[in-house]
């Protein structure tokens, strides 16, 4: 990292720091709804832009944390922070049963596979499947969450949990892409053949990134339970699902800083639209095409792995 | 069995109408590799463009109900071919040596685009095809009464997919788009021009998706200018269904797509009825990975 970028982002996080100071209660509720995006597509990076699986069904597995989150905090009084490991777990779980018998299959088949199970999950929470998931209405009355004694209730309280985990996320994925398992990551997407043939287990590593990145999105759906306090199928439609995938190519798959600021650009330039109203949609979608026509590898594109000899000599890289 | 054969019959109505629009996607993807995701917009233009036309021109009160319906579906096809040739113009050309998955979100641009400018011109309402001018008369087949318009539209699938067929199969032409398909280098090489070949396979794949659409409004008189999304995912499906790439696959994954909504959707759960086919396709996909008749592709080592 240069002094540029170094200071530049020390200016970004300093700004972020203090922006719920300055803002009003709107534009914090559209930077919480850019945090969550970018959680989502922090998670939907690891699968797609880090592993290249093809994955447009990310929804399901936010979904399948949120409602994990809701029920667990509507029928039996769990806190909703408390729901956070288990809203992983199933989202997990799910994504490792769901990707097992499929996840071998090539690029486009595995995308519409994982098209189809989102819309399964979608009409199964529809059709109130175990009589648990309320239907069409969803699950209303989701308690505040609440941290420490203290109960977050406002824009800026969530600002902070949501951005905080989104820090912490970045932290993660950092080391996790600096790894040996992220070094195989990269090693799938760039070639499988080859990765197989060096002895990468691409099964395993397919299926855990898979689980891994749905277990976020989990985490992820949780958040969204409790901030909105009210959740219902309409909010993981297949749309949620296309989103998140514009803005992993659109940032630069593998790249954190690229995915974040896709996810501002995409979930921030609709509200600055506002004023075209219904015709904003319209001019999203040709914003899109430009932008892909002029950066086709993504905004800030994933840069090669640099080691120094120095490093390579002391062995850190076992 | 009375309803059994009706749902058989409804059934291959509506998958004749994904195999027309699954071949769009399959004929795209064997040559260019490219999920076109607003193919299933350029399927909701045929539908708003035939209504426009129908209405506006009179052509049925004109030429006769089924002159009129013949020559309106040679006016859609046309124009759809022409969009479909502007959009690869526009959004997919300048992307062709780019990352696959970049034309994939240029795709999803267009398609946003297509949508919103279809809503920005005919209102965010269903529109309603005209019911005075379409037969309701049903045909009496062996005993069993089927809708003429229900009839006409199986019997305009399976000629156009013939003829496609034989299009692909005999002539010249679509062995230059079968080359192309295999291995695009060769083809150059062998003195095929690749460029006119994909610009071939984008004036067919909107224009058989054109009348699909036209066929929709036809049949269930109601439109939207987000039907693209849900006929398109399932015309896609149906081509993976059948092998992407692989055009006669297309057809049978539509039909069958088709025939197993139809009878989930009457004999299990009209709820589920969306999720059916998704099931069937993961089904498929786990026993046949590279679907129907999708051919097993060695990795290059």
């Amino acid at each position: 990292m240069n002094r540029f970028t170094s200071f530049a982002v020390a200016l970004f996080v300093a700004l972020m720091a203090v922006a719920p100071l300055f803002l009003n209660a709107y534009y914090v509720d559209v930077l919480n709804s850019i945090g969550l995006y970018g959680l989502l597509a922090l998670s939907l990076n690891l699968i797609l832009g880090e592993a290249g699986l093809f994955n447009m069904g990310h929804a399901a597995f936010y979904a399948m944390g949120a409602y994990t989150a809701a029920i667990l905090n509507t029928r039996y009084q769990i806190p909703i922070l408390w729901t956070l490991p288990l809203s992983a777990l199933v989202a997990g779980f799910f994504a490792l049963a769901v990707a097992r018998p499929v996840v071998h299959l090539r690029g486009d088949y595995l995308l519409i596979v994982t098209i189809g199970v989102s819309e399964i999950v979608r009409i199964a929470l529809v059709n109130d499947v175990f009589g648990i998931t309320g239907g069409a209405n969803g699950i209303f009355g989701i308690s505040r969450p609440e941290l420490f004694g203290f109960v977050i209730r406002q824009p800026q309280h969530f600002y902070y949990l949501i951005w905080g985990f989104v820090v912490l996320t970045i932290f993660l994925f950092l080391r996790l892409k600096q790894s040996r398992f992220g070094r195989a990551l990269n090693y799938l997407r760039e070639d499988e053949v080859a990765a197989e043939g060096s002895g990468v287990n691409t099964d395993y590593y397919k299926l855990t990134v898979f689980s891994l990145g749905a277990a976020w999105a989990g985490m992820a759906g949780t958040l969204f339970a409790a901030k909105m306090t009210i959740i219902s199928p309409e909010s993981f439609s297949f749309w949620e699902s296309v989103v998140l995938f514009m803005i992993v190519i659109l940032g630069g798959a593998g790249n954190v800083a690229g995915v974040l600021l896709a996810a501002f650009l995409v979930i921030g330039l609709p509200e600055l639209f506002r004023e075209f109203s219904s015709a904003r949609m319209l001019v999203f979608g040709l914003v899109m095409m430009v932008m892909m026509l002029v950066r086709p590898q993504g905004l800030l594109p994933a840069k090669g792995r640099q080691f120094s000899f120095a490093e390579l000599n002391k062995g850190s890289l076992r | 069995m009375e309803e059994f054969l009706q749902q058989l019959t409804n059934g291959l109505a509506v998958g004749g109408i994904y195999a027309l629009i699954a071949l769009g996607y399959t004929m795209v993807y064997g040559v260019l590799k490219l999920i076109n995701f607003a193919h299933g917009d350029l399927f909701t233009y045929g539908a708003y463009l035939g209504l426009t036309l129908l209405t506006s021109l009179a052509l049925t009160d004109r030429l006769g109900f089924f002159m009129g319906v013949l020559v309106l579906v040679l006016m859609v096809m046309g124009l759809v071919a022409v969009l479909g040739v502007i959009l690869e113009r526009a959004a997919y050309r300048p992307l062709r040596e780019s990352p696959r998955l970049s034309a994939v979100v240029s795709a999803l641009g267009a398609s946003i685009f297509l949508q919103n400018t279809l809503m920005l011109i005919y209102g965010a309402r269903f529109q309603v095809y005209p019911d005075n001018i379409l037969p309701v008369t049903a045909l009496d087949l062996f005993g069993l009464q089927v809708p003429v318009m229900r009839v006409l539209i199986v019997l305009a699938s399976v000629v156009m997919m013939v003829t496609l067929y034989l299009f692909i199969q005999k002539t010249k032409i679509g062995t230059a788009i079968r080359a192309a398909a295999i291995d695009q280098g060769a083809a150059r090489l062998m003195g095929i021009d690749v460029n006119r070949v994909i610009l071939l396979v984008f004036l067919l794949g909107p224009a058989l998706g054109g009348a699909a659409g036209l066929m929709v409004g036809l049949y269930y008189g109601q439109i939207n200018f987000t039907m693209g999304w849900v006929y398109g995912m399932k015309a896609f499906t149906a081509a993976i269904l059948g092998g992407i790439g692989n055009i006669p696959g297309a057809m049978i994954g539509g039909l069958l797509l088709g025939v197993v909504e139809a009878m989930g959707a009457a004999y299990l759960s009209i709820a589920w009825k969306d999720a059916i086919a998704f099931c069937v396709l993961i089904l498929i996909l786990i026993v046949r990975p590279t679907g129907l008749l999708g051919e097993r592709v060695a990795d290059k080592i």
